[in-house]
């Protein structure tokens, strides 16, 4: 299974009944179809939206229905359709549960960048900093390393920050981890992974309780079809 | 008062130099016909606050690959790589903004406020420069109003005095922007006869738009 499977399906498992959901461009946006089938989430998006749904069938795209990164979508029957003010008013006012983005890198006191690499690649915030902000809570959905294994769970981020309030998970294809008061904790690593490769891969200070779980998802490719 | 003009006479009255909000989020909501006739009309040196620099052929992206945008305020630029090239290139200036930030001072200039106060920002560069002021044990920066000289905005439906509908996601910064610029020109898709719009689906009223432009017979 590849690894944005893998993070896809254990960042679903964050998901619960009832709550209000925005998810980043890119990986994030895998994270729908893993969800469990009882539960029923909601999503939100920040360019206008409450209740949006997955792509409609071709032919039945609507140009004035689309994502964050202007790709069509669709909405649920009672979606509702709110100008920018509002759209971030819910992220900024506290009625946004859970908010799912990508990484550039985070660092032990769990702070995030994730929007800009000075003089190479500057797309823009956008939303990310409101959002960060703003959300109850926050995952970063990353690979665990960058291209050629560098990692992007450090010491201290040498990009700029996103937002000076902690992120609450980070989820990669290697582990879940949290940042506390104490530091970042390893909760879980991925099924065939050992704590070993997790600290190898990761230049930042892991503190490993007595007790690291592993995720409680199945990655045999056959199963996840 | 029948307000509708065409599109050339709207943006006739654009001059050079001419500050501008634009509605649309990557092109949706756009008031595509008024920005391909600015290309048209070579209006030059605009200053234009948008959520993006659109995509690549689609939306403000027109305005920038004619080099007729002398400074754009935005929120993200990673979808048109001919922006941030302009940028890295100091062939235009950018100010890159946080988007809700963008919405609250957009709002803030059309709303009569002096400005807003929020979290966002706060640790990070874009709060250089700025005041931070404590509110109750909290840190907040002070962000100050965005007006323009026009506001040009993508609707749906328009009436012959100019209330507006938005179709979904097209709707975004528009109804704000209405409120922001000093001379307001809405693009709807379609003009219909005064009261087809019922007064509950009116998202802009009609005393905040100053033309209309008419549809492309």
């Amino acid at each position: 299974m590849d690894e944005k499977t893998i993070i896809a399906k254990r960042v679903a498992l964050e998901l619960k009944d009832g709550d209000l959901v925005n998810l980043g461009i890119g990986l994030p946006t895998m994270v729908p179809q893993f969800l469990p089938s009882k539960i029923e989430v909601y999503f939100q998006s920040e360019n206008g939206i409450v209740g949006l749904a997955a792509m409609p069938a071709e032919g039945y795209e609507n140009k004035a229905l689309t994502d964050a990164g202007g790709g069509y979508v669709g909405a649920i029957p009672g979606a509702a359709s709110i100008d920018s003010a509002l759209s971030f008013g819910l992220i900024r006012g506290g009625h946004l549960d859970l908010s799912v983005l990508g990484g550039l890198e985070v660092d032990e006191l769990g702070l995030l960048a994730n929007w800009m690499i000075p003089g190479k690649m500057v797309p823009g915030m956008g939303g990310a900093m409101d959002i960060v902000s703003g959300a109850k809570r926050v995952i970063v959905a990353m690979t665990h390393t960058a291209k050629g294994g560098k990692p992007k769970i450090i010491p201290a981020c040498t990009l700029p920050l996103t937002s000076a309030r902690r992120v609450s998970l980070i989820v990669t294809e290697l582990a879940v981890i949290e940042p506390t008061d104490e530091g970042l904790v390893l909760r879980e690593v991925a099924p065939g992974v050992t704590v070993e490769q997790v600290v190898a891969a990761t230049s930042a200070k892991l503190i490993i309780p007595a007790n690291v779980l592993t995720m409680p998802i199945n990655v045999d490719a056959q199963a996840a079809a | 008062m029948n307000k509708s003009v065409s599109c050339a006479q709207a943006v006739e009255m654009i001059p050079d130099g001419a500050s501008l909000m634009v509605g649309g989020f990557m092109g949706v909501g756009s008031p595509h016909r008024i920005i391909n006739e600015l290309v048209a009309q070579k209006k030059k040196d605009l200053t234009v606050i948008c959520n993006d620099a659109g995509r690549p052929n689609y939306g403000i992206a027109h305005l920038i690959s004619a080099r007729l945008v002398k400074k754009l305020i935005a929120t993200h630029i990673g979808l048109n790589q001919e922006s941030q090239r302009q940028m890295i290139a100091g062939e235009m200036e950018i100010e890159l903004i946080p988007q809700g930030t963008m919405a609250e001072r957009i709002r803030a200039g059309g709303f009569g406020l002096g400005g807003v106060l929020t979290s966002t920002g706060i640790g990070t560069i874009v709060a250089e420069g700025k005041q931070v002021i404590e509110v109750d044990g909290k840190q907040f920066l002070l962000e100050k109003p965005l007006t323009a000289d026009f506001a040009l905005i993508g609707a749906d439906r328009s009436d012959y005095r100019g209330n507006l509908e938005y179709s979904l996601t097209a709707r975004n910064f528009n109804p704000l922007m209405a409120m922001a610029g000093r001379v307001v020109i809405a693009e709807p898709k379609t003009i219909v006869p005064m009261g087809v719009i019922p007064p509950d689906s009116v998202v802009t009223p009609f005393v905040c738009v100053n033309y209309i432009v008419e549809g492309a017979f």
